[in-house]
């Protein structure tokens, strides 16, 4: 598919062609967005890159996605946004299923701490360096993360704990 | 001047249980535990437009301690039910407790891990109002139900 570019985007992908060679995967469109996929291991600095470099100050949003698939299972997404020209980008990167882990965008973004924190509670994704590594949604004694696609629509039956209908006869 | 002259020449006679009740029935005070959309319908019932008043409910008391009906209005995720259940432990006997809507009576659309498939998993309820929301009549409805139920109680206990 051919890329139509604006010179926003178009200067984002030389740059990290230029600069990001080796962890550049690839870029497409769908959408009338534009997606860049990455390696993780240098997530943090590509994501720096484009903040300080390329005016994406503005992390709207980071998305978990479980793609169910055997190797490479776990998608997150950075949702950035350049202020100055009102471009957004996606940038995605992949984590296996095996103790998942990516370096936290905190240092960057302060808002990122709640979305990676619900990205944990949903998905187990951990994110390395998180100032406070809590669930988001669940109880903090819950086992399982809901989002995966083999978690039961209904839940585990037993595995939240509902008040004590006797409080008398403790 | 006493009762006599009102009742002229005889007698009344009534039991405790009766007046008691008569009186718990005609004031019995609501509980506001709006969760989720349907306390706006909660809402419109406490409103001047339905009115509940006229049944003696006008009192919205937002402590536990001051309140005889608990309405659950919306929808009750695990967490937030030790928090009702701890709210509903706290009202003073006699109380009773109306499930609004269907996703306190049954988890209603909301069918997925979080959601506490109806409030009577962990509360004693008196009255389920169906509807999605229901509508504010239906809320009096459910109150003007709760109020058949207190006056067949038996409130007085004989201390022997
Ligand atoms: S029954 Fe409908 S209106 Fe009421 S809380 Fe549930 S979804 Fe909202």
């Amino acid at each position: 598919m051919s890329l139509e570019l604006n010179k926003t985007e178009q200067g984002v992908v030389d740059g990290l062609s230029s600069d990001f060679s080796e962890d550049l995967i690839d870029v497409y469109q769908s959408c009338d967005h534009t997606y860049i996929r990455v390696e993780a291991e240098n997530i943090i600095q590509i994501l720096k890159f484009l903040k300080e470099k390329h005016h994406f100050i503005f992390l709207c949003d980071i998305i978990g996605t479980d793609r169910y698939t055997s190797d490479e299972r776990f998608e997150v997404i950075y949702n950035i946004m350049n202020l100055r020209t009102q471009d957004r980008i996606f940038v995605k990167i992949r984590v296996e299923e095996e103790n998942p882990h990516v370096p936290t965008a905190t240092s960057l973004w302060t808002s990122a701490g709640w979305f990676e924190r619900e990205i944990y509670d949903m998905y187990g994704v951990r994110f390395e360096g998180h100032p406070d590594h809590r669930r988001m949604y669940m109880p903090e004694d819950f086992e399982y993360f809901p989002l995966r696609k083999e978690f039961p629509l209904l839940g585990i039956p037993g595995s939240i704990e509902l008040p004590n209908t006797t409080p008398d006869t403790e | 001047m006493g009762i006599e002259s009102a009742l002229g020449e005889g007698f009344f006679t009534t039991k405790i249980d009766a007046l008691s009740n008569w009186a718990r029935a005609n004031a019995a005070w609501p509980m506001p535990m709006g969760l989720a959309c349907c306390a706006i319908e909660m809402m419109a019932f406490a409103g001047p437009r339905y009115d509940a008043s006229r049944f003696g409910s006008e009192v919205m008391r937002f402590s536990p301690r001051q309140s005889d009906v608990m309405i659950v209005a919306g929808w009750s995720t695990y967490k937030m039910a030790h928090a009702i259940r701890r709210i509903w432990d706290q009202m003073p006997d006699p109380k009773w407790c109306i499930a609004m809507g269907a996703c306190a009576s049954t988890g209603g659309m909301h069918r997925c891990y979080g959601v506490v498939q109806g409030v009577d998993n962990y509360l004693p309820v008196d009255a389920y109002v169906s509807g999605c929301p229901p509508r504010p009549d239906a809320l009096l409805h459910a109150l003007m139900k709760i109020q058949d139920k207190i006056k067949t109680e038996h409130s007085v206990l004989l201390d022997s």
